[in-house]
């Protein structure tokens, strides 16, 4: 009796966490499914050669090139904004900084991840576009400059944290082996420890990079939704999720060619997020058989 | 020497670099409390949404929220825990486990809008539920469920072996086990997981609005079968607006959903520095 209780219960526990395993089912499926019905419609030599991608127009065009390099385009200024800020951020805070300062200021950068993307999207709308403005005059009031470096912003933490812990885990061995030869804090920092943790700091950036392609908020608020194939970060652009967002708050029927579009936008914002995160987990698998 | 500069030049680009983000922190807030704090009283919290700005409030969409949030931790923390206790203490070495585990990594690093098309096909379209609350809730669920998870594991592992094996010698069977000694010792963690990942749901906005969530709503949501707003949806109607009072009252409502968030994470965390002082192993 007793015996068949615990078993009812682990059968529980186990469906539980086969939900999770149905939610990556449901997900490929999703995508898949539509998808096809999509290509059935729209030729997938038009879907990736056609430098349009006007599904809510009049005069249809469907390339995703266009909501492509918007992705890219917010997410490589996204990084570059964030990848050196947040290196510096670790290493200062791994080498240099008193522990007491390091205990302090790691967590109130991490309020910065914990800040919700739409109240960002105020930010790069109402203050970092009209000060950019001052600068460039040419710039557009919706652009894709703006969000791109807010999105860093909010990625900073992300970098340090994951950087900082990489660095934090390098032997001490290393770190007293130089110091012994010499080297100076700073030849320490970047000959050694970052060599040695790169495989960490390069998984970091793989995850801000698949986190930035998947943020949809600040783009949505502060880039102007008009899709358009360029890498000029001065004008409106489109990505893939604000695109997303734009066919969902808008009145297109369900089950129509323009509805399908996001399936289609989606499954392409899936594969690269997908490819991403299974490099960041084949680095990390090595990096963490590196000192056994 | 140009070794010490060097140095010296890198320390200081580094100190600018933290400073850099506190800065941005700080210039973010206050700028959006001067643009919202004038905006708020009693009357923003409690009046209905409006097409006149000075009489817009955002009492649906909180209660939205409120909806939102009860429904989401009623479906994804029993889950979420029980998934995380599988993981733990039974799975260990099964394949079912293995790939469970590999799972849940992935399913975390998927975009949340992606979560709203998923919530979109299946419970909007497949199960009819349309754009209701449950709806919106059954996918923040599915969202959170892989945090609630981890957090729950994380918890489970910092309980020492010798209290699980204790229990096991005193006859005790392994849910006995798991449920009067490991959850009990557990729970501070599991609890600051959970409040992480709910404070995580409250500023989700992406996916509720694939699954329609509604910018306007001229009531509280009665069952979870009405529509409904919520917060993040309330501040991106109002940003999106052209005349400048809704900006005011967008900031407005930044600084209540600030609080709220802000309040939750520092609960989570105060909670996870009295669970570990009290419990010394």
């Amino acid at each position: 009796m007793k015996k068949r209780n615990e078993k009812i219960i682990e059968f529980f526990l186990a469906l539980s966490g086969a939900i999770t395993v149905l939610t990556t089912i449901g997900i490929l499926w999703v995508l898949l499914y539509e998808s096809v019905l999509f290509f059935k419609e729209v030729s997938v030599v038009e879907f990736f050669t056609d430098t349009q991608w006007t599904p809510l127009f009049s005069d249809k065009h469907f390339g995703i090139l266009p909501l492509i390099s918007g992705t890219i385009l917010t997410s490589f200024i996204a990084i570059l904004v964030a990848l050196p800020i947040g290196l510096s951020i670790a290493v200062y805070l791994n080498e240099y900084a008193h522990p007491k300062i390091r205990q302090t200021i790691k967590p109130v950068l991490e309020i910065l991840a914990a800040i919700p993307t739409v109240v960002y999207g105020f930010f790069a709308l109402t203050v970092v576009t009209p000060f950019l403005q001052t600068l460039i005059p040419s710039l557009a009031g919706f652009n894709a400059l703006s969000p791109g470096i807010v999105m860093g912003i909010m990625i900073i933490p992300l970098i340090s944290s994951l950087s900082e812990d990489a660095l934090y885990a390098v032997p001490k061995s290393l770190r007293e082996a130089s110091y012994g030869l010499g080297a100076t804090q700073f030849q320490t920092s970047f000959k050694v420890l970052v060599p040695a943790a790169s495989s960490g700091i390069i998984v970091s950036v793989i995850l801000a990079i698949s986190r930035a392609f998947g943020e949809t908020m600040i783009v949505a608020v502060a880039a102007g939704l008009e899709p358009r194939l360029t890498l000029d970060p001065t004008v409106p652009i489109a990505t893939i999720t604000t695109y997303i967002v734009q066919v969902s708050m808008g009145d297109v029927p369900q089950g129509s060619l323009e509805f399908k579009t996001i399936f289609s936008a989606g499954m392409m914002l899936f594969v690269f997020t997908f490819i991403l995160n299974t490099i960041s987990a084949r680095v990390k698998k090595k990096f963490y058989h590196k000192y056994e | 020497m140009n070794n010490r500069l060097k140095n010296n030049l890198f320390k200081y680009w580094a100190i600018t670099c933290t400073l850099f983000g506190i800065a941005m922190l700080l210039i973010f807030l206050i700028n959006i409390v001067i643009d919202g704090v004038g905006r708020l009283d009693w009357n923003f919290i409690t009046d209905l949404p409006s097409r006149k700005p000075e009489l817009a409030g955002i009492y649906t969409a909180i209660m939205g929220t409120v909806w939102i949030l009860g429904l989401t931790a009623i479906i994804a923390i029993p889950i979420g825990v029980a998934a995380g206790i599988y993981l733990e203490e039974y799975g260990k070495k099964s394949r079912f486990a293995n790939i469970l585990e590999i799972n849940i990594t992935n399913l975390a690093g998927i975009p949340s809008i992606i979560y709203g098309i998923l919530g979109l096909e299946v419970f909007v379209r497949m199960f009819g539920l349309g754009n209701s609350v449950i709806a919106g809730a059954l996918t923040l669920s599915l969202l959170i469920l892989p945090i609630i998870i981890v957090a729950t594991r994380e918890a489970i592992k910092a309980v020492p072996k010798t209290i699980r094996e204790a229990s096991f010698a005193l006859g005790a069977t392994k849910w006995q086990t798991i449920s009067q000694q490991i959850l009990p010792a557990a729970g501070g963690g599991v609890v600051t997981g959970v409040i992480l990942a709910l404070s995580r749901a409250i500023g989700e906005t992406a996916p509720l609005i694939v699954v329609g969530a509604l910018t306007y709503v001229p009531f509280v949501p009665q069952s979870p079968m009405d529509q409904y707003s919520v917060l993040p949806m309330q501040i991106f109607n109002w940003i999106s607006r052209p005349e400048k009072e809704f900006a005011t009252n967008a900031a407005a409502a930044i600084i209540v959903l600030l609080l709220i968030t802000f309040i939750m994470n520092g609960f989570a965390i105060y909670l996870r520095n009295r669970w570990q002082k009290k419990v010394k192993w």
